[in-house]
């Protein structure tokens, strides 16, 4: 049984090229029926570097809310509180704009990386593939390679099938949760989740635990490259990206034309034959089931597998590898060398996207660094405009909200400055503790007559008392007439 | 539907609605079944401009089945809540229903924490932490309208954090000012007091009451008009809480100071109102604003 396993990716199959369809055409449905592909598991530097990026990934996924950082989770984006706690850094809602410009600047890696190498964000790092991966592993493991699994699921339902079909479901599932788990984790405290859900308590958490579950399990598990094909807006539009100068996967149709089997030990050039063997592996290898010798499709995820194929393939025929190889559409054209691609990379919409996303990510890092962990809202009172008070005072009423965006409590001192004689009448300190946010009443006083009737320009000063953290804000003081 | 009078519109959504959902049904089905000639290149045939030819790209078939879910899970909906017309559903889901069940669901959540102020003395209550949190968010929500978010007040509208009372300052008498409401009447008394110029000089009395500045030789006039005031101020100007008379003597003027304010006062006189929140607020809410309000102006010892 082993050995017969194995044998299939020793050998080489020659064999014919898919039937062209006939000339003539043929009558077909508006819809297709999804073709299930067998991906066969092929070693080499590209399937290395996704393997690399799949621990990569999977690790920060998977390991991540379970690092503490002091007494709290490390990461932990607890929403029913409204607090955001990423390392050191405890975010409030009002700090969105952070996570605007975190989705800029995903957005600008997206397209300068497209525009240097193609989807490599597709091939070799979007949850969607590495799940795939992760998920095809465990086939590939319980029902054999390609072949293997072509043969298992054409033939009869025997107890040996149904066991390694429902042995893999097991372990779909078993990943599927752990995964949904995972990322539930990431907004409830990860070490308390797992006794609450073996507890069935809090409904949501179950049902997000669930729903996301079912979405890996889903996704990765059956939908795989449909999802890339028909869901993903981004394979839609990667061409208003691409241009000739774009790296991506390309087959040398000027060497590889035309194509066909052959005798090792005949002269094929003499035959007129290209480099090309059409043994198809770079066919069964792709996880899209694209022929890239079609050239440059949409379908394609840029994963590079059918290079590492190809070039197994050469090497084993004795031919110089990169037949199918990672260039771009100049490259192949000209017959350019990889130092005259590399000089190409260097082009306007490349330098304009490294410009502004370097720019963004200081502007990003400068502002995340020199943050006050404090934060004030002033709202001038609904009631009084302004009162006349004992001792011949007039009086404003504000109300502060001091949200205090450290993790020890703070003492805050409030002060009021830009009138005359402006002074505040109430409490002048407060307590606010870790990461809490309160608000206060503040009232401010001027002498009777020091200002002219009409609105006056002011603003508050708070500080806190421990560290270096002030802020100032601007509001208005109202004189009535 | 009252808003109708005849049931045309129910039955035009009802019809509109489920036709729509049949033709999007016979659409798939039309659309299932038709077969397109692809050439050999996987084209469908057609040309424009000269070169431009349409690739035959298929929808994949799961495609169709999301669309039979959606239809399905419509049919499902309308069956089961109100979709169509008059029609109440299978569920009688409401709106109504909805908020009555929130708020059920609400109070269920809140009556044991007011049930722990409940059994409290009204004094223990106002230095209560969590008490004191909700005292603040109710004030904030009912209270803070007219009497400022620090409750001091503005002109018209009391200041209740400076221990003077106009309808009495205990924890009892605040909860009955909630409850019930008050209304403060000042009658015109100009034809009482006599002539504008005993109004005038009645104006500088009521200021020299408090020490206030004034003019003492049309005070030491007015004083004998004052009899006309007595019957609620008080013969020595302390007022009457259980009419709801100000005391005139502590220099706190909720209408406005000077002998201009006092003397439109007299002449003009002024009703004044504070609404009742029986009807607002709940018998526990009340009691917690109450404390609150009394904890204002009355510190006790213990820390907040």
């Amino acid at each position: 049984m082993k050995s017969s396993e194995r044998a299939p990716r020793k050998v080489i199959p020659i064999a014919a090229a898919s039937p062209e369809p006939s000339a003539e055409g043929e009558i077909v449905s508006l819809y297709e029926a999804q073709k299930k592909i067998y991906p066969r598991s092929i070693s080499g530097f590209f399937a290395r570097w996704r393997w690399a990026m799949v621990f990569l990934t999977q690790l920060v996924f998977y390991g991540l809310p379970w690092l503490e950082w002091g007494q709290r989770q490390m990461v932990l984006f607890d929403l029913g509180a409204r607090r955001f706690y990423i390392f050191g850094l405890v975010l409030y809602p009002q700090d969105f704009i952070y996570l605007t410009g975190l989705l800029i600047i995903s957005a600008l890696s997206l397209f300068l990386f497209t525009a240097v190498a193609g989807r490599l964000w597709c091939g070799f790092a979007c949850p969607q593939t590495v799940y795939t991966e992760i998920f095809m592993w465990i086939e590939h493991k319980i029902e054999g390679d390609r072949s293997a699994r072509l043969r298992l699921d054409n033939s009869p339902w025997t107890f040996e099938k149904v066991r390694k079909k429902l042995l893999k479901q097991f372990i779909w599932v078993a990943v599927a949760l752990w995964t949904g788990f995972t990322f539930v984790g990431y907004f409830v405290p990860i070490r308390d989740l797992g006794g609450e859900l073996l507890a069935l308590q809090g409904g949501w958490q179950i049902f997000w635990v669930l729903f996301y579950g079912f979405a890996t399990y889903g996704n990765a598990g059956f939908m795989r490259e449909q999802v890339c094909k028909y869901m993903c807006p981004y394979a839609r539009f990667q061409s208003a990206m691409f241009d000739k100068d774009t790296l991506i996967v390309s087959y040398d149709p000027e060497r590889g034309e035309p194509r066909g089997p052959r005798v090792k030990t005949v002269d094929y050039k003499a035959k007129g034959l290209g480099d090309c063997i059409d043994c198809t592996l770079c066919v069964q290898v792709c996880p899209v089931g694209i022929d890239i010798r079609k050239g440059l499709q949409y379908e394609c995820i840029g994963c590079g597998l059918c290079v590492d194929a190809c070039n197994t393939v050469m090497d084993k025929m004795n031919y110089p590898k990169g037949l199918i190889r990672y260039s771009t559409q100049n490259g192949v054209l000209n017959r350019w060398s990889q130092s005259q691609i590399l000089r190409h990379v260097m082009r306007p919409r490349v330098l304009i996207y490294t410009a502004v996303l370097v720019a963004l990510c200081l502007g990003m890092l400068a502002s995340l660094t020199t943050r006050t962990p404090l934060k004030v809202d002033i709202v001038r009172d609904r009631a009084a405009l302004s009162r006349i008070v004992a001792g011949g005072k007039l009086e404003n009423v504000y109300r502060l909200q001091i949200m205090n965006a450290t993790e020890t409590a703070q003492r805050y001192r409030i002060s009021a400055n830009g009138l005359d004689g402006l002074e505040v009448a109430s409490e002048q300190e407060f307590d606010i503790g870790a990461a809490e946010s309160r608000w206060v009443a503040v009232r401010l006083q001027i002498p009777y007559g020091a200002a002219a009737p009409g609105s006056h320009a002011i603003h508050f000063d708070i500080s806190a008392l421990d560290n270096d953290g002030k802020v100032s804000e601007k509001s208005i003081f109202l004189v009535p007439r | 539907m009252s808003d109708f009078t005849s049931n045309f519109w129910s039955v035009f959504v009802t019809a509109l609605t489920l036709i729509g959902i049949i033709a999007c049904g016979i659409l798939l089905w039309m659309a299932g079944r038709k077969k397109v000639m692809a050439t050999a290149d996987n084209t469908t045939g057609h040309v424009w401009d000269e070169d431009l030819v349409e690739m035959n790209n298929p929808l994949p078939r799961w495609w169709v089945w999301l669309f039979v879910i959606t239809i399905i899970f419509g049919l499902g909906y309308l069956a089961a809540y109100p979709g169509l017309g008059t029609f109440t559903g299978k569920l009688n889901w409401t709106q109504k229903g909805e908020y009555d069940a929130e708020m059920a669901k609400a109070k269920a959540e809140i009556e044991p924490i007011y049930a722990r102020f409940a059994s409290m003395k009204p004094e223990d209550v106002a230095v209560d932490p969590q008490a004191h949190a909700i005292g603040e968010r109710l004030f904030m929500n009912n209270c803070a309208q007219c009497h400022g978010s620090d409750a001091r007040g503005s002109k018209g509208f009391p200041n209740l954090a400076d221990g003077d009372w106009l309808h009495g300052g205990t924890p009892e008498k605040i909860r009955e000012t909630l409850e019930k409401g008050r209304i403060g009447n000042m009658p015109p008394m100009a034809a009482a007091v006599g002539s504008p110029d005993d109004v005038r000089n009645l104006s500088h009395y009521v200021l020299s009451l408090s020490g206030s500045p004034h003019d003492s030789l049309r005070a030491s006039l007015g004083k004998s008009k004052f009899v006309a005031c007595a019957a609620c101020h008080g013969m020595d100007g302390k007022g009457n809480q259980a009419l709801g008379a100000p005391n005139l003597t502590d220099d706190i003027w909720l209408h406005g100071w000077g002998e201009a304010a006092i003397t439109a006062m007299i002449n003009n006189g002024k009703v004044n109102q504070m609404p009742a929140q029986a009807d607002k607020l709940t018998d526990a809410q009340i009691g917690v604003l109450a404390s609150y309000v009394w904890g204002l102006s009355n510190k006790p010892n213990a820390a907040r």
